[in-house]
């Protein structure tokens, strides 16, 4: 069987500078597993190292997952903008393979503009939204992913707002490719990744992952391991199931794949004008 | 490609940068319309694809500047042009240029300010920000064109020293050098010297990206390159890992300053007007500068000795220079279409000589007869 810890020396060495390890992740933080779907997922495409990616992150928890970690060009950036320089790079040098990891806070919250705005493009670049409900780093704050009626210490009477559903956000927005899946299941979600870096388009993988420190301790969600068992139960999207409209709760975050579909992508369609200028 | 032979052009100042900055060889531009500098865009969104540049217009100035430090990683020469209350949201990612050494342009056509203030009303107003408005310690490049010819040829310069010092560069023209219309010409493409980014030259497992050369500056790798590195706004060592180390830190710091300081010599670009025997100096940047040089031409005629100090880069701020100015000086004038920015500089460098601040928030420079008569009120003291 397929496993992602079976070899002697761990597949992930291989792309990661080990001189920058341990990562500055908690103990049960769920990022590690992300990191893992991951390179899981480059492993699987037949990449040997990591040269011909370059890796955005914003700030947080979740853009500690490639930076300084992943051995490829990685650009570290101010909070919320990851997107909005990858837009860059990628226009500038189409033929790099441009990646975001990010938290939710990160790419939802303080970025959620140039989300929605790279899915309306369509940019070629796959994006991997760590979704822990929470701003980690920083404590525990609400954010906009955040269950409506959590205590988090900036909703100390439970937060009063309802949260985005990040995977039918981007969806309607344009994005080619959609799908959410969580910590508790690692080989879905490698698989998601690997369908997006093949992609061409904007594409969109949505990971949430337990985090123990902040949002177990804060939301009383339990340890890692009551997180985990929470994510094993939540619904599983049937194949071309309506994605519709629906407030994201604790026991109705469904998995799955909203969209995966084809369409004009934007460095093409700027390289199409060129042609015609010309 | 054969080279473009000379052209001229009658233009407006904000064309003449968008040309420069093509010239320069930039092929990137992230821009988002805002008055008066939305002609830089509409320009360069013309421009760019017959270049086989990329234009793209973004959700907001954020992503805008951003997006240019993402095209600048890419070996690619980048800029963005805007007005005060773009730069203000821009201001983060300066500091993150600055920090990851990142080249870029950002051209502002400065309006009147604080806030909306008056968009299509000129004022020099943000010549403080672009030097302190991102938080901590940096320096920065600051140009100040008087023309439309200068805003041609400072804008290349602006590329040239952002490529040799990888920082960001401010071309800081008033809104009356950017909609100004005057003759441009533009050199035979194989006149115009251009200056590209260090590349590194050592084998790649050598290769220590934040690792600066006897000039302050680190060779710089392009993103897909065989050099594989990694680039933060966190406080980084050689090999641009995060560090939380005091003397990291310090040395860090103290590098990005003195990259630019001791380079300033190289940097800072004045002209001097009438100033040999003056005995009354008057320091001016763009638009008034225009006034204070017809203002020198008529108390000469009077017979009254004055000459003018035209910064054509502020910052780095040319202290040397104005401290010599002060010893020659009897009086020195700072006139500034704001409420006095430079002249704290000037005082602070020129002091114990007497200096007398000019100060017009308002889109109307001094005008020369105004200027004329505060040189002869200083005169007749
Ligand atoms: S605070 Fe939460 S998300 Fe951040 S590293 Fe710790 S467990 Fe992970």
């Amino acid at each position: 069987m397929d496993t992602l810890t079976s070899s002697e020396k761990h597949f992930a060495l291989q792309y990661l500078r080990e001189e920058a390890l341990p990562s500055p992740f908690c103990p049960g933080c769920g990022n590690g597993i992300t990191v893992n779907a991951f390179l899981k997922a480059v492993k699987d495409l037949g990449h040997e190292d990591l040269s011909g990616f370059a890796f955005v992150s914003g700030i947080g928890c979740g853009a500690w997952i490639p930076s300084p970690h992943f051995k490829g060009d990685t650009l570290h950036t101010t909070h919320g903008r990851a997107i909005a320089f990858a837009t860059g790079l990628k226009v500038a040098r189409p033929e790099l393979k441009v990646v975001v990891i990010s938290g939710d806070g990160d790419l939802a919250a303080i970025g959620g503009n140039h989300l929605i705005h790279a899915a309306r493009r369509n940019i070629d670049m796959t994006v991997i939204c760590s979704n822990n409900f929470i701003y980690g780093m920083t404590g525990g704050q609400v954010a906009p992913t955040t269950f409506t009626g959590d205590r988090t210490t900036t909703s100390p009477y439970g937060n009063p707002e309802r949260p985005f559903d990040l995977a039918r956000l981007v969806a309607a927005a344009g994005a080619s490719y959609v799908a959410r899946w969580t910590t508790a299941h690692p080989n879905q979600a490698s698989r998601a990744i690997k369908k997006a870096l093949q992609t061409k388009g904007f594409s969109f993988v949505e990971i949430l992952s337990q985090c123990p420190t902040a949002y177990g301790r804060r939301t009383k969600a339990g340890d890692a391991v009551d997180m985990i068992q929470w994510f094993k139960s939540l619904p599983i999207r049937k194949r071309d199931e309506e994605a519709g409209y629906c407030v994201p709760t604790k026991q109705a975050h469904d998995l799955g794949e909203f969209v995966d579909r084809e369409d004009t992508e934007f460095t093409e369609a700027l390289k199409a004008m060129v042609r015609k200028v010309e | 490609m054969k080279s473009l032979p000379e052209r001229v052009m009658f233009t407006m100042g904000d064309i003449a940068a968008a040309e420069g900055a093509l010239s320069a060889g930039c092929r990137y531009f992230g821009g988002y319309p805002i008055t008066p500098a939305t002609e830089i865009a509409e320009w360069m969104a013309r421009r760019m694809p017959e270049l086989r540049g990329a234009y793209v217009q973004y959700e907001d100035e954020i992503a805008s500047i951003t997006s240019v430090i993402g095209a600048s990683w890419t070996g690619t020469k980048a800029m963005t042009a805007t007005s005060g209350p773009g730069v203000s949201l821009m201001l983060e990612a300066i500091g993150l240029a600055v920090m990851t050494e990142t080249p870029l342009v950002l051209v502002n056509i400065m309006r009147g300010g604080p806030s909306t203030g008056q968009p299509t009303r000129g004022q020099q107003g943000d010549i403080m920000q672009a030097k302190w408005g991102s938080h901590g310690d940096y320096q920065i490049i600051g140009l100040t064109p008087a023309s439309v010819q200068e805003m041609f040829d400072q804008t290349v310069q602006a590329f040239n020293l952002a490529e040799k010092y990888r920082t960001p560069v401010f071309v800081l023209a008033d809104e009356t050098v950017g909609h100004m219309r005057e003759k441009l010409v533009i050199p035979d493409e194989k006149d115009i010297k251009l200056v590209n980014r260090k590349q590194p030259t050592v084998d790649p497992s050598e290769y220590l990206p934040f690792k600066a050369d006897d000039d302050l500056v680190p060779p710089m790798a392009v993103f897909g390159s065989k050099y594989q590195f990694y680039a933060t706004g966190l406080t980084h060592d050689e090999r641009g890992y995060p560090s939380d180390k005091e003397n990291i830190q310090i040395d860090l710091i103290t590098r990005l300053n003195d990259k630019i300081l001791k380079n300033a010599d190289d940097i800072i670009d004045l002209e001097k007007y009438q100033l040999d025997d003056a005995k009354i100096a008057v320091i001016a940047y763009g638009t008034p500068s225009r006034s204070a040089r017809r203002a020198i031409a008529i108390a000469r005629e009077e017979g009254i000795k004055a000459g003018l100090l035209r910064l054509k880069t502020v910052w780095p701020f040319p202290e040397e220079a104005v401290a010599e100015l002060a010893t020659e000086v009897d009086h020195i004038i700072v006139a500034e279409q704001n409420m006095g920015q430079i002249y704290h500089m000037v005082r602070s460098a020129g002091a114990p000589t007497p200096i007398t601040l000019m100060r017009k928030p308002a889109g109307m420079p001094q005008l020369p007869e105004e200027i004329v008569q505060k040189i002869k009120e200083i005169d007749s003291q």
